[in-house]
């Protein structure tokens, strides 16, 4: 007698042959059942968006049954009595009724807010863990773009809810808003008159921003957060380096049961978490904030954390601007609209393919780089972060300023140098700390790990007992893989063929970034019993720049890949 | 139990560590055969997969994730959804006992909403956890993963079904019909963008002026009430104005919101500036050394509201630009890219503060058309 022979409720089976006989889902749902999800605490992190997304969607239809979207003016005598007589729009009253008439509306509220927040902040996480893992590469690079349109799409969504109560606090937010709009050359002036209907505030903004924030940013957001699904379902996950995992398998637990309990618990955690966030700490209290006026503005105003990159660069920015021809080109706003977006945006977006040119790596991954295993990668990712956090402080630099007791102006002459000089530290530094934990997998894997275990020799000396690493550390450890080195354009392989390439600055320029990404730790190949695979031994032709240079697949457990994917992995070599 | 081992060995999995004769699997606190289930599953699954791509490892018995406390974890569970059930109870409960309407109520109320909420969910989450990790049977399965690339048969199919659809379709043979079609669906792409014109009126000069008018009165913001230079007589305070006529009206006072700054004799130094043949400055447009600047700031638009008496700062609290009220609000520090433009003033015949007229260059933010 087996488990498995029980009972199946005749309401479920007849159901289910009812609906198999006309859809044929019982194939497609047997496949899917079965799928196999790797298990690895940084795959969640993209979950905790998902069901961030899930809960704004529930508590965002809550809220639009009491909001309503008008700046019809009206004057307020609700339960706030602080505010009573006080001259205000429909939307920020209904706001005020949804938080003081509505049971659990002030709850609601508050977890739709918070869930925003946690909603992009595990986009940006999940985004950076894609980033230096390495799995935003082939075969998953359309992935990866429609992440970066999913975070762009989130700060416009954001930006847009946030505003709608018609507080003083997102009004001038909204207000800053108008003024970088107006700042763009030739259309700005009409983007920003056709937006609001007019001049600002106008009476146009709310049930404008309201549609498109209920209704065209998530039905976009919902169609490419099912495209990302539905492409990683098709595509199969990615997996961490470990025994057994290779580029050709997945190994994991089913959907059903494991990962459907697994997501499922973790759903209620995030909504709990939410909950209980939303309970004890109070967010956007647009109560306290008051109605907007275009008169007055609170200090100290800050925007939500993910718009700080913005407010940042426009608080950094010096004062320039030129006038021309009677025209009017509006630097200090302009660049700060646009270049740190397009820096992070559109450098994530370059990226993969920068990487394939400058590596010649066509192959597909499935097994993630560790971040160490890659370091201009890795270099370049912390770059990027010490980048946009020096962009994201300075968007509160009033605060900051005021809690360091150092002067304003000072903070921010800071934050102009570290924009420059911090991103270049970064880089080298992590790029060195990247080749260090290299050379300790090295020496772990040549001499064993320091057990902690000291023992005095006949002489008198004293050692460190190294103990061999386990084998399945082992396996992380080689899994290494290193990008080829390319045969600089215009030199000849053994068998005279002229390598692929031009002379010109293009190729000049690809012979360098294929050096530094091929820069690695060379595991010397006597030293341990797994050593170079015989695809990639061609390599070592190429070698001559030093230590840390070339040695492809220094330590392929891999080597029984198929050619062409070995192949692939070398072009210079072929 | 019969049936698993006479298939072993003929399908993928490699579980089972028992060999036929050998005594069962001491029983697991699984509560059952944990490791037996999943053989069992195994091997039917094998079965079923006609392409084999897929297979599942049993863990050894002796592994120490299979050897859980299955009574105690399944109690656990039940226990967590239990105090789901009660904490969900409480939930409704708060809703349907606890009213709202003041902020005191409110604040009960979401307490004890928030609190029993999330004491439903956190729960939930957990007995769901406990269940997958310690009542489950820990499979772990294998699959293959197969390239995205479509094999050549397929591609070669591809390219010869489109290539003949294509060709029936006569798109290609027939230039006529072809461009035709793109020429008539042409205007229906634009269309949608010459829709959305009747989003606003054309913004043309309206950008340029503001409703300050020559003999318009200065009325105090918040009081709404005109004010006399005896009125405003202490060094150093700084008050916001509002143009008479429009103190409620939030369009017109995003770009004729004005601060009022009284200065102690000889310490107010506007020069005269001029931009082009404009004059924009002058000590002429002061009254009794009080003097009248554009509170909203050159920037993006925010209104300065911070003034520090003994340096005559006005500091915009958005951006932190920073004007010097003393020489005719220039630039000291940050974004701004031009000084606050300065409202001429007078007094009228009553004695009250008025505009001499409207702004002679325009406030706020920098645009295109501006020069």
């Amino acid at each position: 007698m087996s488990d498995t022979d029980f009972d199946v409720p005749k309401a479920l089976s007849g159901t289910g042959s009812w609906l198999d006989d006309r859809f044929h889902g019982a194939r497609g749902f047997r496949v899917f059942m079965r799928k196999v999800f790797p298990d690895h605490w940084s795959f969640m992190l993209g979950e905790i968006a998902l069901w961030s997304f899930v809960i704004l969607l529930l508590t965002g239809t809550f809220l639009s049954l009491f909001f309503v979207p008008s700046t019809n003016e009206v004057i307020y005598h609700g339960s706030y009595v602080k505010l009573d007589g006080i001259r205000m729009s429909e939307a920020y009253q209904s706001t005020l009724n949804i938080t003081f008439d509505v049971r659990g509306g002030l709850l609601i509220r508050q977890i739709h807010h918070w869930a925003a927040d946690l909603f992009m902040a595990a986009l940006i996480i999940h985004m950076l863990r894609v980033f230096f893992t390495g799995a935003y590469r082939k075969p998953r690079e359309v992935n990866w773009l429609i992440g970066i349109v999913l975070f762009s799409v989130g700060l416009l969504e954001g930006l847009f809810g946030y505003s709608l109560p018609d507080d003083q606090l997102s009004g001038a937010g909204l207000r800053i808003f108008e003024g970088v709009l107006q700042g763009i050359p030739i259309v700005g002036t009409y983007l920003a008159y056709f937006l609001f209907g007019g001049p600002f505030p106008g009476n146009d903004i709310v049930p404008r921003m309201y549609i498109i924030h209920v209704l065209l940013i998530p039905g976009l957001i919902l169609a490419l957060i099912s495209a990302h699904l539905f492409i990683m379902v098709h595509q199969k996950h990615t997996q961490m380096p470990g025994k057994g995992n290779t580029e050709k398998n997945v190994r994991g637990q089913p959907f059903f049961p494991y990962f459907m309990a697994k997501g499922g618990a973790w759903f209620f955690f995030i909504f709990g978490a939410l909950v209980l966030l939303s309970t004890f700490a109070q967010i956007n209290p647009i109560w306290l904030y008051g109605p907007y006026t275009p008169v007055a503005i609170s200090s100290a105003s800050q925007p939500d954390f993910y718009m700080g990159i913005l407010e940042g660069s426009l608080r950094m920015m010096p004062a320039w601007e030129w006038n021309f021809l009677g025209h009017t080109l509006s630097l200090s706003v302009l660049i700060p609209f646009a270049v740190p977006l397009t820096v992070i945006l559109g450098g994530a977006a370059f990226w993969p393919f920068f990487e394939q040119w400058a590596t010649g790596d066509k192959s597909w991954h499935n097994v993630n780089d560790r971040p160490r295993n890659a370091p201009i990668r890795t270099a370049t990712g912390v770059a990027a972060i010490t980048f946009y956090g020096v962009l994201w402080a300075e968007g509160a630099n009033d605060v900051l300023a005021d809690n360091l007791q150092i002067p304003l102006y000072t903070v921010t002459w800071i934050a102009r140098v570290l924009i420059f000089v911090g991103p270049f530290v970064a880089f080298v530094v992590t790029r060195r700390i990247c080749l260090g934990l290299q050379r300790k997998d090295r020496d772990e894997l040549l001499h064993g790990y320091e057990s902690g275990i000291i023992r005095q020799l006949p002489n008198g000396e004293f050692i460190e007992v190294h103990k061999p690493v386990n084998e399945e550390a082992r396996a992380v450890i080689e899994a290494k893989k290193v990008p080829a080195l390319m045969l600089p354009p215009g030199s000849e392989d053994e068998n005279g063929v002229p390598a692929p390439g031009s002379r010109a600055m293009l190729g000049r320029a690809k012979t360098v970034a294929n050096r530094a990404f091929a820069e690695t730790i060379v595991v010397e190949a006597d030293g341990h019993g797994n050593g170079h695979g015989d695809a990639h031994g061609d390599g070592h032709g190429l070698e001559g720049a030093g230590e840390e240079h070339a040695a492809v697949g220094s330590a392929d457990p891999h080597a029984q890949l198929p050619s062409e994917d070995g192949s692939d992995e070398d072009p210079g070599s072929s | 139990m019969s049936d698993m081992e006479e298939t072993e060995g003929t399908e993928g999995p490699v579980a089972p560590h028992r060999v036929i004769g050998t005594p069962p699997p001491s029983p697991r606190l699984l509560g059952s055969t944990a490791v037996a289930e999943q053989v069992v599953a195994g091997h039917e699954v094998a079965a079923a997969e006609a392409e084999g791509d897929e297979h599942i490892e049993g863990l050894p018995p002796d592994d120490p994730r299979v050897v859980v406390h299955g009574k105690r974890v399944e109690r656990i569970v039940a226990a967590c959804f239990i105090f789901a059930f009660i904490a969900g109870c409480g939930f409704i409960a708060a809703y349907v006992g606890l009213g709202v309407h003041t902020v005191d109520k409110t604040l009960r109320s979401n307490l004890a909403l928030g609190l029993s909420l999330s004491l439903t969910l956190l729960p939930l989450g957990l007995g769901a956890l406990l269940w997958v990790r310690h009542l489950m049977p820990d499979v772990e399965m294998v699959e293959e993963r197969h390239e995205m690339r479509s094999d050549d048969k397929d591609r070669r199919a591809f390219d010869q079904y489109f290539r003949q659809g294509t060709a029936n379709s006569q798109f290609v043979k027939r230039p006529l019909v072809r461009r035709t079609l793109m020429l008539g669906t042409l205007p229906l792409i634009a269309a949608p963008i010459v829709l959305l014109r009747d989003l606003g009126p054309q913004p043309g000069t309206s950008l340029r002026t503001t409703v300050w008018s020559p003999g318009r009165r200065l009325l105090v913001y918040g009081t709404n009430q005109p004010i006399t230079p005896a009125q405003f007589s202490s060094p150093g305070s700084m008050i916001t104005i509002v143009p008479e006529g429009y103190t409620e009206d939030a369009d017109a006072l995003t770009k004729a919101a004005v601060i009022l700054i009284k200065f102690a004799p000889g310490q107010l130094q506007i020069p005269t500036r001029y931009n082009g043949g404009t004059l924009i400055g002058t000590m002429n447009w002061t009254v009794d050394n009080i003097v009248a600047y554009s509170k909203i700031c050159t920037h993006v638009g925010c209104p300065v509201a911070l003034y520090e008496t003994t340096t005559h700062h006005i500091l915009c609290p958005c951006h932190q630009s920073t004007f010097d009220a003393a020489t005719g609000a220039t630039v000291i520090f940050g974004p701004a890219p031009r000084p606050l433009p300065q409202l001429p003033m007078t007094v009228d015949s009553s004695g009250y503060l008025v505009a001499r007229s409207d702004f002679t260059q325009p406030v706020g933010p920098s645009f295109w058309e501006r020069g």
